[in-house]
């Protein structure tokens, strides 16, 4: 059966060019990087050069990436640092983050430690921005905003510059959620105002198990893992050294053709949205799909019915791979925080579903997921 | 056939990845790509298969239940996660951890790192030999003690702690006990039951498997171990391990100890016969000394000191053709005597003029013989250039001279 992979919100295949990069470290090339001897020495050599690709395509300085080994790790790291190392006292959230996010300022809070405020949305699932300058105004402890760049259910995107400037305004730190947005969107770090960002490799066709975190250089923390002194003293541990590697390369594959692929990718989103809406009754898009969206993901609602309610079931069935929300909560089988965030009351009677594209996928691929709707609608 | 050089007898630092661990891990870079907690599809399903799988060969190894193994993306992590973990999760019984001074830098610092907290650490002595004293240990416990961290292999000199006892003092005063095997697992039998482990760690790429990749076993009978999470996510690894699933390292990670379940036992006996012939051969050197406990020792390593030798020319001596370290590669850029070996009571010119041997799967009889022979000559030909080695030579006691201060 010829599969349809819809779901690369949740990971993506790894790009063959980024294999290829990644092989030598994988078989030759092995040497931990703290030796000093020429195996060490090449393997560190490695490192720095991909850390310098992704501060040039990130347009910060090398010595403001830290690799890490994922998205979840870089968010604590950058959670915790705020709290236990730049004194904040207080943390405004939404109600829409990823659970690295959630999870970490709730347990946060449970612990006393600090003052969680959950900024308002508006009818399109934005930040609510007034809503979020006058938590800022009215908050007289140093405040950590962490704030998503792209959500991940249902794609919306973030005013980073529009939420930075209020950070600066106020003196806050500000944490962006970017695991989305990394090796999906033109970064210019040196000009924004933002503290902390993350990246994960297995969302742009580069490997499981290494990410990035970004630490601005005005800001001194503390590592959330200790032990040896990799990374500058802010991770321990041995260097996933192809895993890095690889998170180079596919950021520069994904760079260099971001124009192409994005414009490529947005017009399968579109098309997709376009067909849905006027195949079938009933049903809407989720979160500002035609407005300020990441071009990947594509979330709509099908009313709920007995034939709707198997949907992510019988697509399965049938080769094609969606998801009813975020992978790591994709096995609960009701419907996500995020849908019942935004459409509250509402939420019950809908059956979300996510169709999140990549350069690998086609139109043809649309079509043949469309009929297949067809039948089982 | 010529020999290929570098040779690497750095396998404590790092191993070379076994081809077949590479071969099992491939689909998963690019066929196989799903995410391991996607419910919705196959490619989510092939993926949690592959860690399902995994989670068993990892458990196999070290005689574990499939539900204790929690992947992690290293041995330091898994420090962390144990140490940080009891101590936030036992805090009500106690705030007391009992460790020792030869620990690696990730439980070292990780207990640092506790004392800020307000925690109390004890950090044992150990003899001569390397070895953590029992009754010492025993009698460092208090009633407020939550925790002994004690490592199972010694990174630098390959000193096995007593697990065994050790564990049977914690059980006999309700103390968990965390261990450090990252050095022993796929090298020698370890099992956890046998062995009385409560919780333990290790990493992939010190067993012929991927870096970024290692495992916490946590117990879950007798007692029952919990740990609180130091990472809050999607609730992945049962909640005590947040983040997306590195597939195919994991899969590498649960092939490279099937294949030290298979070959551990053959290899330690290749390889103890190769250390020994290399041991032999440095030691008909003069003034040159083992490192540690050679009893009590990891099969495939040898940390041997060569008196009258600056270390630093030891090392650039053949550090083109032989790659190995002189202390432990986390720390041997520096020029710092290594910690491990002061706490065996070694001076600063001994610890200075110490080598580390860590062979592997990969060594041929054929690198240790050309190792014998380079090492040899160059502690020769350093001696021979040593003025502290001519008075030594000459009968001079060192220790007896009154050194003056510039």
């Amino acid at each position: 059966m010829h599969r349809i992979y819809f779901d690369n919100a949740a990971t993506t295949a790894l790009a063959p060019e980024v294999l290829e990069a990644m092989m030598p470290f994988l078989t030759e090339k092995f040497g931990n990087p703290s030796s000093i001897y020429s195996y060490g020495r090449e393997s560190k050599m490695a490192i720095e050069a991909a850390r310098k690709t992704v501060a040039r395509i990130l347009n910060c300085n090398p010595g403001e990436i830290f690799f890490t080994s994922g998205g979840t790790e870089s968010s604590n790291t950058a959670i915790n640092a705020s709290v236990n190392d730049l004194g904040c006292k207080h943390i405004i959230t939404s109600p829409i983050e990823h659970h690295a996010t959630l999870h970490t300022v709730e347990n946060l809070e449970k612990k006393g430690i600090v003052r969680l405020s959950i900024v308002k949305l508006t009818d399109k699932g934005h930040i609510d921005m007034a809503d979020l300058e006058s938590l800022l105004a009215n908050s007289p402890e140093k405040t950590l905003v962490t704030l998503m760049h792209a959500n991940n259910e249902v794609g919306n995107i973030l005013d980073i510059q529009a939420v930075g400037e209020l950070c600066k305004k106020y003196d806050a730190i500000f944490h962006s959620d970017t695991v989305q947005t990394v090796g999906h969107y033109p970064f210019d770090l040196k000009n924004t105002y933002v503290h902390f960002i993350n990246g994960a490799g297995h969302k742009f066709h580069g490997p499981k198990g290494v990410g990035i975190l970004y630490v601005n250089e005005n800001i001194q923390i503390k590592p959330l893992i200790n032990g040896g002194s990799q990374e500058r003293n802010m991770r321990a541990g041995t260097e996933n050294l192809y895993g890095i590697v690889g998170f180079a390369k596919a950021l520069e594959m994904a760079t260099e053709h971001y124009n192409n692929d994005s414009e490529y990718i947005r017009g399968l989103k579109s098309y997709m949205a376009e067909q849905l809406t006027h195949t079938f009754a009933g049903v809407s898009c989720n979160g500002d799909t035609n407005g300020r969206s990441l071009y990947t993901v594509l979330n709509v609602s099908f009313p709920k019915t007995d034939k709707t309610d198997m949907l992510l079931f019988n697509l399965d069935m049938a080769g094609i791979c969606v998801s009813g929300g975020s992978a790591c909560s994709s096995g609960a089988s009701s419907v996500s925080h995020v849908i019942k965030a935004l459409y509250n009351g509402k939420s019950e009677t809908m059956v979300p579903i996510r169709f999140s594209f990549s350069k690998q996928n086609t139109k043809e691929e649309v079509d043949a997921v469309i009929e297949k709707l067809k039948d089982l609608i | 056939m010529e020999l290929k050089l570098p040779i690497y007898l750095d396998n404590n630092a790092t191993t070379p990845m076994d081809p077949r661990v590479l071969e099992a891990m491939l689909p998963y870079f690019t066929e196989k790509f799903g995410n391991a907690a996607s419910r919705s599809h196959a490619f989510g399903w092939a993926a949690e298969e592959a860690v399902d799988y995994a989670r068993e060969q990892v458990a196999k190894l070290i005689n574990a239940d499939p539900k204790e193994i929690i992947f992690t993306s290293g041995a330091t992590e898994g420090d962390n996660l144990a140490i940080k973990g009891v101590f936030e999760m036992y805090a009500s019984k106690g705030n007391h951890i009992i460790t020792c001074v030869t620990e690696h830098k990730a439980v070292l610092d990780t207990c640092k790192h506790i004392e800020k907290q307000g925690g109390e650490v004890t950090y044992l002595p150990v003899q001569e030999n390397g070895l953590v004293d029992l009754a010492e240990l025993e009698k460092a416990i208090t009633s407020k003690t939550i925790l002994i961290a004690i490592m199972y292999g010694n990174n630098e000199v390959g000193v096995i702690q007593p697990v065994r006892e050790i564990s049977a003092i914690a059980r006999k005063h309700g103390v968990l006990f965390f261990t450090d095997a990252t050095q022993a697992v796929g090298k020698i039998p370890v099992d956890v039951l046998a062995d009385g482990i409560d919780l333990m760690t290790f990493s992939g790429h010190k067993m012929y498997g991927p870096k970024g990749v290692g495992a916490l076993y946590v117990r879950r009978k007798n007692p029952r171990v919990k740990v609180t999470a130091q990472m809050d996510g999607g609730g992945h690894e049962r909640g005590m391990r947040s983040g997306t699933l590195n597939v195919p390292g994991i899969v590498g990670l649960g092939k490279a100890c099937e294949i030290c379940m298979n070959e551990m036992e053959e290899e330690g006996k290749r390889l103890s016969i190769l250390r020994d012939k290399l041991q032999n051969g440095l030691m008909a050197l003069e003034e040159a000394y083992v490192n540690g406990s050679i009893e009590h020792r990891l099969p495939h390593v040898a940390n041997i000191s060569f008196k009258y030798v600056e270390g630093e020319g030891l090392m650039m001596g053949f550090n083109k053709n032989i790659a190995l370290s002189s202390g432990s590669a986390c720390t041997s850029a520096s020029l710092e005597p290594s910690y491990v070996l002061k706490a065996l009571g070694l001076g600063d010119d001994l610890a200075h003029s110490s080598l580390r041997f860590g062979l592997g799967r990969f060594t041929t009889e054929e690198q240790i013989d050309y190792t014998i022979k380079a090492v040899s000559e160059t502690v020769i030909k350093l001696r021979e250039m040593s003025p502290l080695w001519e008075m030594f030579k000459e009968g001079i006691d060192l220790n007896a001279i009154e050194w003056a201060h510039h």
